[in-house]
């Protein structure tokens, strides 16, 4: 047996407090920066996908341009129009950015880091309970929303953050149920056990390809963002429910946007892309910690939350905007049945396998689940395709009613016509 | 009453919104690797004008300095926008020569006619156009100001066509 290394046990409790501070600032700094540069990369996708240039004057590449906007934003005035609610119009934008940042706190963004005093988690705050944290801060961030709708006394702010809270909770419930298949499928609700779980038997999203769908969607439509974004449909509602904000305040909310995306992002690569895990390798799993493996980790995880956040991006230029009554009959009609009926297949799909006894990291598990993971994707591709999912409301009626509703007509008419003779 | 829609049969193919995203994200994603760019940095990089363009004057001078003009009265004559203010002067020897002779950028509305029905080939319109300033009254150019600029003049018509000249 080798002797115990001091840098692969669990450290000391002074260290462990030392450290997880240090961990919180280094995680803030990083994400501010990250969130930041986020909107340049979003206006400068958004200029190559349009043939254009996009930001280009401020430092190299414009590069500075977020310096120069966040500049701009602490220079300007603060409005504040006649009849606000003043405590809750200073608070809102605050508490839209708060639960986007604080939701960081449990995803695990590396392996382990090995240190002269101990092992430390590359994550702020390992709970056992990971992944209901996440649900419930998560779900506080539409209070900023309609907090600032409703302060603003602004009809249009308010029919934003009104939409918003409805969008938001039709879609949270899609989000929770597709996440109730990774949580069977790990066992836990610990993050760290979903990654650990993804390394074992193969990612979730090539087993449980629906739920990473729903997953995505839902969180598209949790975020605001195209083509969910109508809570500041510009074209209806001026901006929403920042209509009368201005400087930083408003300069918060849109932060908040990219914060919400990127903790979507890294939610989802750590519920469905295997985490911080790289792929087709075996030795950054296995084995004793050691610093390489750390930084490399922590790279890959970075990667591939940055690979999301940028289709996001994508995505945003190139749909155009739900009208409302596809958004919600795409979450109530449509999603949320998928969520319930593919929970139900899932459960029944692992109760069976453990039932005839095969072992949840080996070949046949896996086989299992990603064949009938295909089938379910043909499956739900072949609904989608004919079912005519977001198509003008007409064409949902089913030919007969449509049939029915013209005889009655027909016969009214006729009759009211006898009736005039 | 039922008001009856009209209800579109149109292939899958068409109606489908699953097809129609994937399209759209392929063709977005084309433009993203392979932009077709057509903007001009504008400082460093400046369009071609055309040999027509016609910008702000410029008088001619001849070979000792002075204006062209012979102070004939035409241009102010046949501007429509009124914006060339002309006072002749007259020396011992009968040559006239204009005493005052101010264009008001503003007021011009770039037609041309000035340059066109000038007997001298004095005033000219410009192949220029940065012509921004601090306060209006810059705008009036008088005649010191048209001579000494510099820029190449407009062509009105392209003289290599057959029907030019």
């Amino acid at each position: 047996m080798p002797p115990l290394d001091a840098s692969q046990l669990p450290p000391s409790t002074l260290f462990f407090l030392l450290a997880t501070v240090v961990k919180m600032l280094a995680i803030f700094t990083l994400y501010m920066v990250v969130v930041a540069y986020t909107t340049l990369a979003e206006r400068k996708v958004s200029a190559w996908i349009q043939d254009r240039h996009g930001p280009n004057r401020v430092g190299p590449w414009g590069l500075l341009q977020v310096a120069a906007d966040g500049l701009k934003n602490f220079m300007k005035e603060e409005t504040m129009p006649g009849d606000v609610y003043k405590p809750l119009f200073i608070l809102a934008p605050a508490l839209a950015f708060c639960s986007a940042m604080i939701a960081w706190a449990v995803i695990p963004f590396g392996a382990p880091l090995p240190t002269p005093w101990g092992r430390i988690d590359l994550v702020v705050a390992d709970l056992p309970i990971g992944f209901l944290y996440v649900l419930a801060i998560t779900s506080l961030g539409v209070y900023g929303i309609v907090l600032a709708g409703w302060s603003s006394n602004n009809k249009y702010a308010l029919l934003g953050g009104l939409r918003s809270s409805a969008q938001m909770i039709s879609y949270e419930i899609a989000m929770g149920m597709s996440t109730v298949c990774v949580l069977l499928v790990a066992g836990n609700v610990s993050l760290n056990a979903i990654v650990a779980q993804q390394v074992a038997t193969g990612w979730n999203v090539l087993i449980l390809s629906i739920a990473a769908f729903i997953f995505l969607v839902a969180a598209f439509a949790e975020t605001n963002r195209v083509p969910f974004d109508l809570p500041e449909a510009e074209s209806e509602l001026i901006a929403g429910y920042h209509a009368e904000y201005s400087g930083m305040k408003f300069s918060m909310f849109f932060i908040a946007e990219y914060a919400n995306v990127l903790t979507a992002s890294a939610l989802f690569v750590s519920l469905f892309f295997g985490g911080w895990d790289i792929p087709f390798t075996r030795w950054d799993n296995a084995g004793p910690a050691t610093v390489t493996k750390s930084l490399l980790t922590v790279a890959m995880f970075g990667f591939k939350t940055y690979s999301c956040v940028l289709f996001y991006i994508w995505i945003r230029w190139t749909l155009p905007r739900f009208r409302y009554d596809q958004l919600m009959s795409l979450g109530w009609k449509f999603m949320l049945p998928l969520a319930l009926v593919y929970i139900v297949i899932v459960a029944s799909a692992i109760l069976g396998l453990d039932a005839a006894g095969v072992a949840r990291t080996g070949w046949a598990f896996k086989g299992a689940m990603g064949s009938i993971n295909l089938v379910l994707l043909i499956l739900l591709f072949f609904v989608i395709d004919r079912g005519r999912l977001i198509s003008p409301a007409s064409s949902r009626i089913d030919r007969e009613r449509v049939a029915r509703i013209r005889r009655a007509t027909d016969t009214r008419s006729t009759l009211g016509s006898g009736e005039a003779h | 009453m039922a008001i009856t829609v009209k209800v579109m049969e149109r292939p899958i193919g068409e109606a489908s919104y699953v097809r129609a995203t994937l399209k759209g994200l392929a063709l977005t994603l084309k433009h993203l690797v392979d932009p077709h760019r057509v903007t001009i940095q504008y400082p460093e990089e400046k369009w071609d004008l055309s040999p027509r363009w016609r910008g702000t004057h410029r008088m001619l001078t001849t070979e000792d300095g002075t204006a062209k003009c012979v102070a004939c009265g035409l241009c102010p004559t046949v501007c429509p926008a009124n914006c060339i203010k002309l006072v002749p002067g007259e020396d011992e020897e009968g040559n006239r020569f204009p005493l005052v002779f101010e264009i008001d950028e503003f007021r011009c509305i770039f037609c041309g006619f000035c340059q066109e029905v000038c007997p001298e080939e004095a005033i000219h319109m410009g192949r220029h156009y940065e012509n921004a300033e601090f306060n209006r009254a810059r705008f009036v150019y008088d005649l010191e100001r048209l001579t000494a600029q510099t820029h190449p003049v407009s062509e009105l018509w392209d003289p290599a066509h057959p029907r030019g000249e």
